[in-house]
């Protein structure tokens, strides 16, 4: 009998088309998206006189540095309204399908590769942006690169990699209510560190992972590069595949069917061996947040942040002291005694329907204590938002009700948290100036941003759902 | 791409952990070309406040200004794909990065511009920090193909993947390798679309 295989195993040799005596491994790529950051790559694959190998296998999007108002208008920033214009120029010359400002299928990357049905299991998917992990919630084995991978695989569509590590993460038991994959992920993410997964593929499993949605999915595998995974995936299943069924890109018919019959075989073999494996009990995991500079600076909403001065390690009293220092919060403060000054849903984390609803939730029939801004994850889930009605519950409860785009995860459009403010946002990191220079970010669910919008502090999402339609 | 060999230059103690991508270059130069060079800006936040004012931080002591080694905490890297990182620390002067750990992508960027990434302990990082203190100006030694770093009285070993050792070494480019794998390229993709005829995008 063949040695057992893991996932992981069975994604990476699938694509293998040759492995060096140094183990670096010549891998296909069957997916490769791009977006107005990857003018570099364009750029160094014109230098070199080369062009686009398979023009149909690579898809672009606007997101970075779209702007989120005023979409019928020209970009009122010349630089930024260049960053569009180049990739527009640069995705028409290559002959590459470009989803760009003014098209229906516009939206942030991460979101619209699913959505459009480009992202499937058992593909391998690049992208030059961190969090193309996102995509492996499908069982796409799907990492991100830098500018000069992004040229190698304009130019040749094939990548050279060294076959990572194995690790397994399981979770097992039912959340509970109010707790959901942002919160699982956190969890997580505060387990083994934020470089804790340096050097290693991911594979997610476990009963409470197989209970998530195809957004939860999303969403966490989106986080597995914050615990410094090269990539997270997790096996398909009937929930990926009833996602899957009918979207655009999706093969049809007899087609689906047989690719589903490919797509089931893609689990771990019972036996397979991991070079590391990780587990967590869901039933105990409660509502998240972060308090520090890196996303594994994370504590249940009831605790306290750390007090530098019980901190034994003087590495770390002092990586505590200037993280707490940036962050202004005094040592051991109470989480929910912190203040907020605005709000921010949206991002490839927290930006999909079902995180619009569970803020929403929240939300009905209360007013944000702080102003905030919703940005959905493309301009489908914001027709679908709106055809729900959850952009007149974000825009009662007085917050803003934006296009889709980057916006204020990065901030690189014009849509920052101004300096000093504090913002609770549903996006992945909470690294110092990442929202705008001398912004404070506080990362949680969507339903959690929306608790501490209604509270004007930090607070327990739970309380507030009591008795509300989920 | 250039070959690194040897290199015996200055080192610049930065003993800080968890300098992630958006530390090393803010997002707001993502959108500088690399002809107009990134070194102006690397650290930018950390080097200057709000008002442009110079902040404590030791790239702005004139005795590092020419350094081409860094010496730095765990977990340097990690975060955004930005290539345009390795390009502010090359263009800034930097040759060779020298940490406990990397972001992966980040570590791969490196290679891919002839930046060394070096993966020593944390207590030979203190241990060297402690050394160049004591003596700042004299060099230190960077030997890729021996793996070893010779900094104060002392020769340590680092660690480095042994695809990158070799690109690196070699000044490989790695697209010009790719085509001469041309053939089985051809032949491995007409192959896996026969057997997963589900890979390519169905029409709309
Ligand atoms: S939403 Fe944020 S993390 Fe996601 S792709 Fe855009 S900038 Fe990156």
């Amino acid at each position: 009998m063949s040695e057992p295989l893991t996932l992981i195993d069975k994604s990476w040799f699938a694509h293998e088309i040759v492995r060096r005596d140094d183990g670096a491994s010549l891998l296909w790529v069957d997916r490769h998206y791009v977006h107005e950051g990857s003018f570099h790559a364009f750029s160094q694959m014109k230098e070199s006189g080369r062009g686009v190998a398979e023009p149909g296998l690579t898809f672009g999007v606007a997101d970075h540095y779209v702007p989120t108002h005023g979409r019928d208008q020209v970009i009122a920033n010349p630089e930024i309204a260049a960053m569009v214009r180049n990739l527009e120029a640069n995705t028409a010359e290559s002959r590459i399908t470009l989803f760009s400002l003014r098209d229906p299928r516009q939206g942030i990357v991460h979101v619209v590769g699913p959505e459009q049905g480009l992202t499937l299991p058992g593909l391998l998917i690049v992208c030059g942006d961190s969090h193309t992990s996102t995509h492996g919630a499908f069982g796409a084995y799907a990492f991100g690169i830098g500018a000069s991978e992004v040229a190698h695989v304009l130019m040749t569509q094939t990548l050279w990699q060294r076959k990572p590590k194995r690790m397994r993460i399981t979770v097992d038991g039912a959340a509970t209510i109010g707790v959901g994959a942002k919160d699982i992920a956190l969890a997580i993410i505060a387990h083994v560190g934020a470089d804790g997964a340096q050097g290693h593929a991911i594979e997610f499993g476990g009963s409470t992972i197989r209970a998530l949605s195809m957004e939860g999915r999303m969403t966490l595998c989106n986080l597995s590069i914050e615990a410094g995974g090269r990539c997270g995936m997790i096996a398909p299943d009937t929930t990926t595949f009833a996602y899957l069924k009918g979207r655009p890109y999706v093969p049809k018919g007899d087609a689906f069917d047989r690719a589903v019959d490919d797509w089931s075989a893609l689990v771990s073999d019972p036996d397979a061996n991991f070079d590391r494996e990780v587990k967590l009990d869901g039933n105990i995991i409660a509502p998240i947040v972060t308090w520090g500079t890196t996303p594994d600076d994370a504590l249940p909403i009831d605790a306290r942040v750390p007090d530098p001065a019980r901190e034994a390690n003087p590495v770390r009293a002092k990586y505590l002291r200037d993280a707490l220092d940036y962050m202004a919060i005094a040592p051991g403060r109470k989480l929910t005694e912190i203040p907020i000054d605005r709000v921010f849903i949206g991002s490839c984390t927290n930006s999909r329907i079902e995180d619009l609803r569970a803020a929403a939730a929240v939300l009905a029939g209360r007013v944000s204590k702080v102003p905030g801004l919703v940005s959905p994850g493309s301009s489908s889930v914001k027709r679908q938002a709106e055809g729900e009605g959850l952009d007149r519950i974000f825009r009662d409860a007085g917050l803003e009700w934006a296009e889709s785009g980057c916006s204020m995860c990065v901030g690189i459009n014009g849509d920052i948290v101004p300096p000093g403010e504090r913002c609770a946002s549903t996006t992945n990191r909470n690294f110092r100036g990442r929202q705008g220079p001398g912004a404070r970010t506080h990362l949680m669910s969507p339903a959690m941003v929306a608790a501490a919008a209604v509270s004007g502090h930090l607070a327990d999402v739970r309380p507030l759902l009591a008795g509300r339609k989920l | 791409m250039e070959k690194f060999v040897r290199l015996s230059a200055k080192a610049c103690p930065l003993p800080l952990p968890n300098l992630n991508t958006d530390q090393i270059l803010p997002a707001c130069y993502l959108k500088w070309p690399r002809s107009k060079g990134l070194g102006s800006v690397l650290f930018q936040d950390l080097r200057f406040d709000g008002d442009g004012n110079v902040k404590d931080f030791p790239l702005n002591q004139p005795i590092w200004k020419d350094a081409k080694i860094l010496l730095t905490g765990r977990n340097f890297g990690g975060g955004s794909s930005r290539e345009a990182a390795v390009y502010a620390l090359y263009d800034h002067g930097f040759r060779c990065v020298v940490a406990p750990s990397f972001g992966d992508i980040f570590a791969q960027n490196a290679v891919k511009n002839g930046l060394l990434t070096a993966i020593v302990s944390d207590v030979d990082i203190t241990d060297m920090a402690a050394a160049i203190s004591a003596n700042p100006e004299r060099p230190v030694v960077v030997d890729l193909d021996s793996k070893t770093i010779a900094c104060g009285n002392r020769i340590y070993e680092f660690e480095i993947d042994p695809v990158s050792h070799n690109q690196l070494l070699n000044g490989w480019d790695d697209v010009d390798l790719t085509g001469s794998y041309r053939d089985r390229i051809a032949k491995f993709s007409t192959e896996h679309r026969a057997l997963r005829p589900w890979v390519v995008p169905a029409r709309e």
